[in-house]
């Protein structure tokens, strides 16, 4: 009797314990069981998703039923290259997202070298709240804010009145997207830089003043160089965010702010043409591709 | 660069960006309270009207709930696949290992609009239909990079001699899971859980395009804004959304204080 009953949790154990020595001494078996899941769902869904993309740029649409045809050709990237409309509509989307991040690294810097060189401790930790939490609060509510910000009757105008100046007038247009735009991802750029600054040891500085250079030139020729890889990593997010949105030009742009974005979000939604709006999708693809190389060579990922 | 100038120049630029940050996000608040049905500031009189307005919106209780829904679901689908991968990367060094951790950390690296169209147009391909597991599918995609990060964080911090240790006292990998394993990442996976939920709620990018006809709390919240609808209660809706998604975010902050989690780091 006791026997039997001691037999059944023991056996138990001693097979918990088999298992457990036969996965210690296989650890292949435990990476495999790891992985297995996550690995399939990201290589069918994501990787899938990301090559059915790509297949789809090369159909067509009959211009006549409105059906997807499967014919393979270049049509829709001949079209992107030649019709001067996306041209702009591309060369402007790439080209507020390079102001953007150049505005947000301008905002940033002083912002991340008091928190990283002169904040006290508890100054430091609540600064970095303070940065948080934008950061995470709802972006679409945040562009939303700007909206009612830059209108006619809105605060910006009420402040410039306020001390006599005129309105502004920046309501639906291009410079209203760049300001909301490095209003949005600006936490995105602090975060990194702090990062990277944080990491200068403060005999490097103590080490270029104590060779004469004085505070523009140390700044310049020590404290810049350090702090690029963090730049570098905060513009990787700066400028993918802005390449890939069409929230900001719809709410916030005029008739002549249209992204990339939104003629991909039209084609989806409006007149259905999946294969043109994938072609175009293809083009922040590329340039990301592009930019995050040459931020690899900057040593970027080591500040990430 | 240590001179008392510089502190001060400094300091007056911190104090310029930190309230460019903030001020935004503070009238946006205070609109909710706005007694007219005109957005125009400053705000004339206060009222608590339109957060009872909204309360009753049957619209908007919809949207609320079918977020709160889709946010659990993409969560519980982040929290399995992201600590699983994130135990495989941090504790073993197997061929393809790079790899793996790179496309994990792909949909964030991709600007949004990519991963939407790219499942779109995988959905129109393999014949399925938008619906509620579309959306989750979606927000799970960059949900687990946030579930992974931080439980990865949490056990690069971790000796992985505690569990060897743990083994030589004769622990079975049950007890060595309950008992040493789970007391170290419960925390991270709390935080990782209620940012990956964060994450979820607010998203409208992808959502857009995986969504077909239905509508999330931010695609409700769009709509009306776009059409200048109805805009006195998206105002109460906004100021119950930002402390949805900041409170989260402040609770996860003090679970992984030290680790830094949160910067992605």
């Amino acid at each position: 009797m006791s026997e039997v009953a001691e037999a059944g949790p023991s056996s138990l154990r001693g097979a918990r314990l088999r298992v457990s020595a036969a996965l210690w001494r296989r650890p292949w078996l435990k990476v495999a069981a790891l992985l297995a899941l996550p690995v399939a769902a990201f290589a069918v869904v994501y990787l899938g998703a990301l090559f059915s993309l790509f297949i789809s740029s090369l159909w067509q649409v009959d211009s006549f039923t409105g059906k997807v045809v499967h014919t393979w050709s270049l049509d829709n990237f001949s079209t992107l290259i030649h019709d001067p409309i996306y041209r702009r509509i591309a060369l402007r989307t790439i080209g507020i997202a390079a102001l953007v991040t150049v505005t947000d690294a301008i905002l940033a810097f002083p912002l991340a070298y008091f928190m990283a060189r002169f904040a006290p401790p508890r100054w430091r930790a609540f600064l970095f709240v303070l940065v948080l939490l934008p950061l995470w609060s709802s972006y679409l509510v945040r562009i939303y804010a700007w909206r009612l910000i830059l209108a006619k009757d809105g605060a910006l105008n009420w402040a410039l009145n306020g001390i006599g100046l005129p309105d502004a007038n920046l309501a639906y247009t291009n410079k209203a997207m760049w300001i909301v735009f490095s209003y949005v991802w600006l936490p995105f750029m602090v975060l990194p830089v702090y990062a990277a600054l944080e990491r200068i040891p403060q005999s490097y500085l103590e080490a270029s003043q104590d060779l004469g250079a004085r505070g523009w030139r140390t700044f310049r020729t020590v404290i810049l160089p350090l702090s690029l890889p963090g730049l570098v990593a905060g513009s990787i997010f700066t400028f993918s965010l802005t390449l890939g949105d069409f929230i900001t030009p719809a709410l916030v742009g005029g008739t002549d702010s249209q992204f990339i974005g939104n003629v991909v979000h039209n084609f989806v939604g409006i007149s259905g043409n999946v294969p043109f709006a994938a072609a175009f999708a293809t083009v922040p693809v590329i340039v990301m591709a592009i930019y995050l190389i040459i931020a690899k060579r900057l040593g970027a990922f080591e500040a990430l | 660069m240590d001179t008392r100038a510089a502190r001060i120049g400094f300091g007056i630029a911190t104090a310029l960006v930190i309230a460019f940050l903030w001020i935004p996000i503070l009238i946006i608040m205070a609109y909710a309270f706005n007694g007219s049905v005109l957005q125009t500031w400053p705000i004339q009189n206060l009222t608590l009207h339109w957060f009872h307005e909204a309360w009753i919106d049957e619209e908007a209780r919809a949207a609320l709930w079918l977020s709160v829904k889709v946010g659990l679901f993409a969560t519980a689908v982040a929290l399995v696949l992201g600590t699983a991968a994130s135990f495989a990367i941090s504790r073993f060094r197997f061929f393809g290992r790079e790899g793996i951790s790179f496309l994990l950390l792909l949909p964030l690296a991709l600007p949004g609009i990519i991963t939407g169209m790219a499942l779109s147009s995988f959905d129109t391909w393999a014949g399925i239909r938008l619906s509620v597991l579309t959306i989750v599918i979606g927000h799970a995609t960059f949900c687990v990079v946030v579930v992974y990060n931080n439980v990865l964080a949490r056990l690069r911090r971790t000796s992985p001699s505690i569990v060897e240790a743990s083994m030589d006292l004769g622990a079975d990998g049950w007890q060595t899971f309950r008992f040493v394993i789970w007391p170290v990442i419960s925390t991270a996976l709390v935080a990782g859980g209620l940012l990956a939920f964060a994450l979820s709620f607010d998203e409208v990018i992808v959502t857009t395009f995986t969504a077909g006809a239905q509508i999330t709390l931010p695609i409700w919240i769009l709509d009306n804004i776009e059409r200048g609808q109805q805009l006195p209660i998206v105002n109460a809706v906004v100021f119950v959304v930002i402390l949805l998604t900041v409170i989260p975010v402040v609770i996860a902050q003090r679970l992984t204080r030290d680790s830094g989690v949160l910067t992605g780091r």
